[in-house]
Parts: structure tokens; sequence; C-alpha cells
């Protein structure tokens, strides 16, 4: 088992690296520059590849919270926890990466649009998930609380998206294209193949930091296990 | 099924009850939305025309505002001399206890309501022109939500040491698509509009309300069952 769990690390490493320098070079180099946005483009191939793996994210939090419920587990608690630490980091990479897009071509660093506000909500929401997991007390307890937070807060995700889609198109008109793929009229295929491998990339990093982020966790738990052995044999 | 609606009926009169005597809790939380009114008709001019722009949102922020105050009371009042374990432990569905938390609290929040947002309309010089049979529809559905979602999280942010402080971070983001529905409902009605409008917002609202009840009810249990 342990050996194994090795060779896939291994694995995940070495289609991870080359596959970020390949990235780099179809984004930078390989892909046109498109016509009206220029340069600040290019931070499109990223952008879209962090969103996605911030709602995937989430969607496994949510399945590991179910999970955990279903039977207390240890593994499952701890890939939740992983997943949603993650989910908040490439959620706040987005939302940055989003920005600077938003004011390179539409001159506003922020607008209420349904994308975006759900993408905020969503990162106080796992924020949120997390501070439950700071909670103190025995690993049990945060595990099922923590889980029906989690439980919670992917079936508050999607009514978000509705609320504020009709909030928008009520009140203001629609301002930029229902998305930012159909702007300008569709997508180069050149730019296409560029997405697709940022997102898969981005993908392989996720795995990656996910599998790492458990095995940390684990030890973590294995060395506070230890301690408090320790402390007992010297007290007793 | 009969018996949960009637142990949570014992519990909401409990806690009214309770409330009753004291009074400390509603006093509290009618003082701290006069408050918010006051601090507010700083921020915004009450003389000028922004009024309306904002009365719709100020009967929700002081909603919630308030709300969250007795909301932090409701279970950790529950804490003094280990009643929660009492709670636990007596021969009833833990769901009763969820019904019957909520119950007491949507009344305790209404009857809040009932005095502070009058008394916003009041302080800002508000001339109600809506229809108030939707009015009181629209807020009474709106707080349902808050309160459903809030009874809930109190009960989770009640196990932490700081739940004061965790209960409105877990809280805010999750009443986020109740609030953007109560508050459009609510300035559509002020204004007068078309009702049609409001009525898909109440739609919004009432499907809200119902998937979180359902939710709630059932994982309310898994909160009971730790510590």
């Amino acid at each position: 088992m342990k050996k194994n769990s090795g060779i896939i690390d291994r694995l995940l490493f070495f289609t991870l690296v080359p596959s970020f320098f390949i990235a780099l070079y179809l984004v930078f180099i390989w892909s046109p520059v498109e016509k009206f946005m220029g340069a600040p483009q290019k931070i499109f191939y990223f952008h879209v590849g962090c969103a996605w793996v911030a709602f995937m994210a989430f969607v496994i939090v949510g399945y590991y919270s179910v999970r955990t419920l279903i039977n207390p587990n240890m593994d499952h608690h701890i890939k939740a926890g992983i997943s949603a630490e993650i989910g908040v980091i490439f959620t706040t990479i987005t939302l940055v990466t989003g920005m600077i897009w938003g004011k390179s071509s539409w001159n506003t660093w922020w607008t209420w649009e349904p994308r975006l506000a759900t993408t905020l909500i969503l990162w106080f929401i796992y924020v949120a998930y997390l501070f439950v997991r700071k909670m103190d007390g025995s690993w049990e307890k945060i595990a099922k609380l923590s889980a029906v937070f989690g439980i919670i807060g992917v079936i508050n995700v999607p009514i978000v998206f509705m609320a504020i889609r009709w909030w928008n198109t009520k009140l203001h008109p629609v301002v930029f294209g229902d998305g930012k793929n159909q702007q300008g009229g569709g997508i180069e295929p050149d730019m296409l193949v560029a997405l697709l491998f940022s997102i898969f990339t981005i993908t392989v990093l996720y795995a990656f930091l996910m599998r790492k982020g458990v095995e940390i966790e684990k030890m973590r738990h294995i060395v506070k296990k230890a301690k408090t052995k320790a402390m007992e044999k010297l007290a007793g | 099924m009969n018996s949960i609606f009637k142990d949570a009926w014992t519990i909401a009169s409990k806690d009214l009850s309770n409330e009753f005597k004291t009074k400390q809790t509603i006093g509290m939380m009618l003082i701290f939305s006069s408050l918010v009114i006051l601090i507010f008709s700083f921020a915004f001019d009450p003389t000028n025309n922004m009024v309306k722009a904002v009365i719709p949102g100020l009967v929700w922020l002081i909603t919630v505002f308030s709300g969250i105050l007795g909301l932090n009371r409701s279970f950790l009042s529950e804490h003094e001399n280990d009643a929660l374990t009492g709670l636990r432990s007596a021969p009833i569905d833990p769901s009763s206890i969820y019904l019957g938390k909520v119950l007491a609290n949507f009344l305790l929040v209404t009857s809040v309501q009932i005095i502070s947002i009058p008394v916003l309309f009041i302080l800002f010089d508000y001339r109600f022109i809506g229809k108030i049979g939707w009015f009181i529809l629209v807020v009474l559905i709106g707080t349902l939500g808050f309160i459903i979602v809030g009874t809930f999280l109190a009960a989770l942010a009640a196990n932490a040491k700081n739940s004061e402080m965790l209960l409105p971070v877990l809280l805010l983001p999750l009443l986020s698509p109740l609030m953007i529905a109560a508050v459009q409902a609510t300035r559509i009605i002020l204004e007068n509009g078309t009702i049609t409008n409001a009525v898909s917002w109440l739609r919004l609202m009432s499907a809200y309300d119902l998937l979180f009840l359902a939710a709630c009810f059932f994982l309310f249990e898994f909160i009971m069952e730790g510590s």
C-alpha cells in the first residue's frame, strides 16, 4: 500500500512538472494573441483552470462530507479538509486573476456579475468551513459538525448562483455577453488547445497537492498521538 | 410525527415563557436594532432622496443584526447547568428540539420586527404606499428562512468557545441568496411595482425556506449527537 502510493505520487509529480512547462509554452508562445484584448488575455487560461479546480474542490468537499456522515472515518474527514484548503487557495487565485482580467478588458476591478459574486460567496463559505474545522474538541465531533456545514454549503451554491443571476438580469442590462468564452465570437482552436491543456495541468496540480496535503495531515495526527503517549508516560 | 410537533411546542413554550419572565434578550434586540437605525441615519442622510433606496435593505439589516443576537442566546443559554445534556437525553426526537427552537426564535424575531420596522419608517420619515399585506408576507417568509438557517448554525456554533464570533461568519454567506431575494421583493412592494415581479422572488424565498428546512431537519441529529 505504502509503496503503491509512492509510485502514484511520483507519477503525478513527473507528469506535473513537464506539463507545466508545456502549458506555459502553449499559453505564452504558441497560442495567438487576442485581437482586441492583447496580451492580458493570456491570464484567461490560468483563470479558467483555477476556477474549474476551485469548483471541483468544493464538490469534493461535499462528497467527502456526505461520506463522513454516513461512515465517520478519519480518512474522509482529512480529505474533505484538505480539499477545502486547496479550494480556498484556488478560489483566491481565481478572484485575483479575474480582477486583473476585468480591469484590462472591462475597465473595472469588480462588477456584480453572477459568476464573480458566486465565486466570492463560495470563498466565504469555504473560509467559514475552515473555521468550523478549527474548533476545539474531539475529531469525531468536529468531523460531524464540519461535514454538516459542508453539505449545507454545497446546497447553497446553486441557489446563490440563481439568485444573483435573477437579481442582475432584472435590474441591470447584461453588459458583458453571456460568458467569457463567447466574447468576440467563439474561441480559436489554438486557444482551445492551450486552454484545455492548462486546465489539465492545474487539475493534476490539484491532485498532487491533495495527496501531499492528506499525507502531511496524517503525519500530524501520528505525531500528536505519539506526543500524548509520551506525555502520559512521563506523567504516569 | 404528531409527537414531534407536541414536543417542539413544549420546548418553544419553555423558551418563550423563560424569555417572557426576564425580557432580557428581546429588550437587547430592540435596543440594538434602534441603535443600528440611529447609526444608519448618520451614514445616509435621511432628509434627501437616499431614503427610498436604502429602506428595503435597512429592513433586512436590522432584522439580521438583531436576530443574530437572539440566535446566539438560544443555544448558549442551554449550556448553563448543562441543560443541553438534559435535552439530548430526553426521550424525544432531536428534530423536535430544532423545530421548537425555530418556533421560539421566529416568534422572538417577529415580535422585535413588529416594533423595529415601524420605528425605522418613522425615524426615516418614510411614507408607506405599498400593499401592506404583501409586505408582511415578504417579511414573514424572509424571516422564517433566516431563522431556519440561523437556528441550525447557532446549534452548530454553540459547540465552539467563540460561538458569538463564529455564528455571523457561518451564517451571512449562507443567507446571501435569501437576502438578495428578500431585499428585491421588499423594494418592488415598497415602490408599488408590479406584484408578478415580487412573486418570482417570493417563490425563490419559499424554495430556499423549504429546502433548508428539510436539510436542517434531517442533519440536526448529527449536531446533537456530538460532543
